[in-house]
């Protein structure tokens, strides 16, 4: 049986829409709000703000989070900043170029409508961060300042330094603890979702592990949000935290939840390049250094030996033997080119043999042109804590020498497919912020995931979700002693078991080395008919051996950190698969899925709009059985799909 | 490049704790410090006993999660970082280190080098926020603040609530984590209508929770990753003055 994917898009103009559909929905008294419990899982930007916005309207929210507090999510890395059509800088921007360089810049991707809710409620988000005390960044005369990131030509990203994750997240953690001290939160620390509980086809709430004492615990809701992240850590090596997992979605997902465009993964062209074979993770540098910044490559291969023997320094090679590839590819955009045009443009210098270290898998980013112009003090004070950061990792002074930077692993545009409502497959549960599908079509534009995440719990979740909740003001308290959730507490605890008794001879971190490098060589940034086919045998393999032959040690009573590891390999495994498969399946070029038999002549993504127009969504048949697909179409009523154009 | 661990292994909160010796070689001296503790714990692993538990998570030093003492000091021999910072580049091959949890009567340990930090969360959701609602707020724009207000109030905000500046403090004082959020948000306009009530709620908690007082010796602001200064501690303790003169 196919999915029945009902977008609920509402009629209308495209502005009037999200206008109509708030009209439309229905609305949950405050009396029966205080009946209705409801469960997050996650608190990062999406996860914090939507529970504190849910919490101040009177829900009983309760809010689970896998680290020891809630100001730990991962959206705290994000450092460049956040986009919104204030148009402060009177530079011509508006609710409509926010939606169009978004709908653009995921290689139109994306549904239409809620790309342009997206932008519309952008706004909303500056006022509310400024009036938690966010300290953005502000001109001399009191005002908030702007900066560009890539795929835009105005200046509309809003920042704090380089840490505006870490300063957005902690305003909706104060909003988040506003409202547990307000007692309509209770938050769930060091607590992990193992599974997700239906009931007459409906969510009922979650199964939970307590990370520290090893109990799982049963918690029923009305609703269940999963506002968990993104899945980038398949690769083992990213930008993701190094217990960022895709456990929770995929959850959903083995129990019926359509899984939207797995194959979009973006690859950030900013990050520090691998260095040896005992690397945990790669660390991202930030895309608004691509303001300032320039990219090169050297234009002649005997300078490229050279600096990689050591016999000649970056600064020794003169301005005209330097190759600006972006400039000279991209004239109108330059260095601000979305991510995957410039991660595709550092690999294809990278494999013609310029790479400019030992590996060959490296390309600078210089700041002389801007030290020269600006001095060192505005460089400082703007890129600071990035510059100190990139001294500390590498031993390098990028104030003398330029960074070398190469793409990485950084986000995953695809997840549980929601409806214009955020609500899953599943009636009562939903998918917010990265976690789901929705926005950012192939590619995500720089500066967007802190918007999505916070417009989807500042702004469109509590709306949306009181239009089912409408429906449950009758129903009594969710029971947990009922058939359905014995039975996924059983499975909860079979797994585990089974774990802990396999007693292989291959550590978690082995195996998911090695998935990731499977991943990275046959699903990453060049993927072939060939080597996708190849990546399903073999991920199919690993997992097989997985559950023949992986140690976990320790008890399941207990904190056990190698056992919440393999718990999320286990669901990596697969999701490494469906991501092929999804690549597999299609045969174009978009965003940041590129297919190397689709490409123009020039080498840019080639997309064929007649064939695959459409989202894909997948649903789970099984452990080692094809997963089926079903397409939702995407119609493009008021935008012209062109070839993505950066040159002029 | 080859070194000497010695770690505090403790099998829970209610067990006795230890110093156990392990041995790591062949180590990159570009290999992070927890880098070379997973390799420790694959090591562990395979031989099937209990790998080391520490906290960590972003491994670029803004999360926060990451904990321990290193050598005596928190945060390891480095100014201005966390544990995630590190690189086995600073220390001599064939040194032995000291690896230990935070120490700190409100910070219980959890597991090995793990603690329970809840206490930071508790102080936070006394008062360590502006009530404004969702949607209830005016224009990003409306109130123009100063950039010097705007920057100090960003310097105060970077805390990463890790907990170094409590467990370095020979008080076991919370002060400096309280004043980072205090002042922060004492430096803005929007922050001001409830400054009273803040500090003296947020004060309080720290008190109840079991933190020791402040006796300036400035050790937090030696040993925090994020160079916050004692002038904050400063601030809040007008805050708190004025607040009380108020009652």
């Amino acid at each position: 049986m196919a999915l029945k994917l009902d977008s609920k898009i509402p009629a209308g103009e495209l502005a009037q829409k999200w206008s109509n559909h708030k009209a439309a929905i229905k609305v949950v008294s405050p009396a029966n709000k205080r009946k209705l419990d409801i469960i997050v899982v996650g608190t990062g930007l999406g996860g914090a703000s939507a529970a504190a916005s849910l919490g101040e309207l009177g829900y009983n929210v309760k809010i689970f989070c896998i680290q020891d507090s809630p100001r730990r999510a991962h959206s705290i890395a994000a450092q460049g900043g956040i986009n919104a059509a204030k148009n402060y800088q009177n530079d011509n921007d508006s609710v409509y170029r926010l939606f169009y360089d978004t709908i653009k810049g995921g290689d139109y991707r994306a549904r239409e409508a809620n790309v342009y809710r997206l932008a519309e409620v952008s706004n909303l988000i500056i006022d509310q961060c400024v009036a938690q005390g966010v300290p953005f960044a502000r001109e001399y005369g009191g005002l908030l300042a702007n900066r560009s990131f890539g795929g835009a030509q105005v200046s509309r990203t809003f920042y704090a330094r380089g840490q505006t994750g870490q300063q957005l997240l902690l305003g909706a953690y104060a909003a988040l603890n506003k409202e547990i001290h307000n007692g309509s939160v209770k938050s769930y620390t060091r607590h992990e979702m193992l599974d997700i509980v239906i009931e007459d086809g409906e969510a009922r709430g979650i199964i939970a592990r307590n990370l520290v004492t090893g109990e799982i615990e049963r918690h029923g809701a009305h609703a269940v949000v999963i506002a968990t992240g993104g899945y980038g850590n398949v690769f083992f090596l990213s930008t993701n935290a190094m217990a960022s997992n895709g456990s929770a979605a995929f959850q959903c997902y083995r129990k019926g939840a359509g899984f939207a465009n797995p194959c979009f993964t973006q690859i950030h062209p900013t990050c520090i390049p691998v260095h040896g074979t005992q690397q945990s993770k790669l660390t991202l540098m930030s895309e608004s250094l691509r303001n300032d910044g320039r990219i090169w490559v050297p234009k002649k291969l005997e300078d490229v030996e050279a600096l990689r023997k050591g016999t000649k320094k970056p600064s020794d090679i003169a301005e005209e033997e330097r190759d600006y590839y972006l400039e000279r590819r991209y004239p109108a955009f330059g260095n601000l080119v979305p991510r995957d045009v410039a991660s595709r443009a550092a690999k294809e210098r990278c494999d013609a043999g310029y790479g400019v270290n030992e590996t060959g898998l490296a390309v600078f980013l210089d700041f002389k042109t801007a030290i020269e112009r600006l001095g060192k003090k505005v460089i400082e004070q703007r890129y600071g804590n990035l510059f100190d950061m990139y001294k500390e990792i590498t031993d390098v002074n990028p104030y003398e020498q330029p960074m070398q930077i190469f793409p990485a692993v950084h986000y995953t545009m695809g997840g549980i497919w929601v409806d214009y409502n955020l609500m899953t497959t599943i009636p009562g549960l939903y998918a917010i912020g990265e976690a789901n599908f929705s926005d950012h079509g192939a590619n995500r534009l720089g500066a967007s995931a802190l918007m999505q995440g916070l417009a989807d719990g500042y702004f469109v979740l509590p709306y949306t979700i009181g239009d089912y909740l409408a429906k449950k003001i009758q129903a009594p308290k969710v029971s947990t002693a009922t058939p359905a959730f014995d039975e996924a507490e059983k499975g909860v605890k079979e797994k585990i078991e089974k774990l802990l008794s396999i007693n292989g001879s291959r550590s978690v971190d082995d195996i998911h080395r090695q998935l990731g490098l499977i991943m990275w060589d046959n699903v990453g940034m060049a993927r072939t008919k060939e080597s996708l086919e190849k990546a399903i045998v073999e991920i199919a393999a690993l997992r097989k051996e997985f559950w023949k032959d992986v140690k976990v040690v320790g008890t399941a009573d207990s904190f056990n950190v190698e056992l919440e590891k393999a718990l999320r390999l286990a669901d990596f495994l697969e999701l490494g698969e469906l991501m092929a498969r999804d690549a597999l399946n299609r045969e174009e070029s978009c965003g940041g899925h590129f297919r190397s038999e689709h490409q123009t002549e020039e080498g840019e993504a080639l997309r064929h709009d007649d064939k695959f127009a459409y989202a894909s969504v997948w649903e789970y048949k099984g452990m080692d059985v094809e997963p089926e697909l079903t397409k939702e179409p995407l119609d493009y009523e008021f935008t012209h799909r062109a070839q993505r154009n950066y040159k002029d | 490049m080859n070194f000497t661990l010695k770690i505090w292994r403790q099998k829970d909160a209610h067990s006795k704790g230890e110093f156990k010796e392990y041995q790591v070689k062949d180590i990159s001296s570009d290999t992070s410090f927890l880098e070379m503790l997973d390799i420790l714990n694959n090591d562990l692993v395979h031989k099937g006993e209990e790998p080391v538990a520490f906290d960590h998570d972003c491994r670029e030093g803004i999360c926060g999660m990451c904990s321990l003492h290193i050598n005596g000091h928190a945060h390891g021999p480095s100014q201005a970082v966390t544990t995630c910072q590190i690189y086995m580049r600073q220390f001599k091959d064939g040194q032995t280190i000291v690896v230990e949890p935070w120490r700190s009567a409100a910070f219980p340990v959890i597991k090995d080098l793990v603690v329970n930090r809840g206490a930071y969360d508790q102080i936070l959701q006394a008062g360590g926020f502006i009530s404004v609602r969702t949607n209830s707020v005016p224009d990003g724009n409306a109130i123009p603040i100063a950039k010097a207000d705007a920057d100090e109030s960003m310097d105060a905000a970077a805390c990463v609530g890790c907990g170094a500046c409590a467990a370095t403090c020979k008080n076991g004082s919370a002060m400096l984590f309280v004043a980072a959020r205090v002042s922060s948000l004492a430096k803005l306009p929007q922050g001001r209508v409830e400054g009273a009530r803040r500090a003296k709620a947020m004060v309080a908690k720290m008190d109840e929770l079991g933190f020791g007082n402040c006796t300036n010796t400035g050790a937090c602001q030696a040993e925090c990753p994020k160079s916050i200064s004692i002038a904050h501690i400063a601030r809040l303790n007008r805050e708190f003055l004025c607040a009380k003169l108020e009652d």
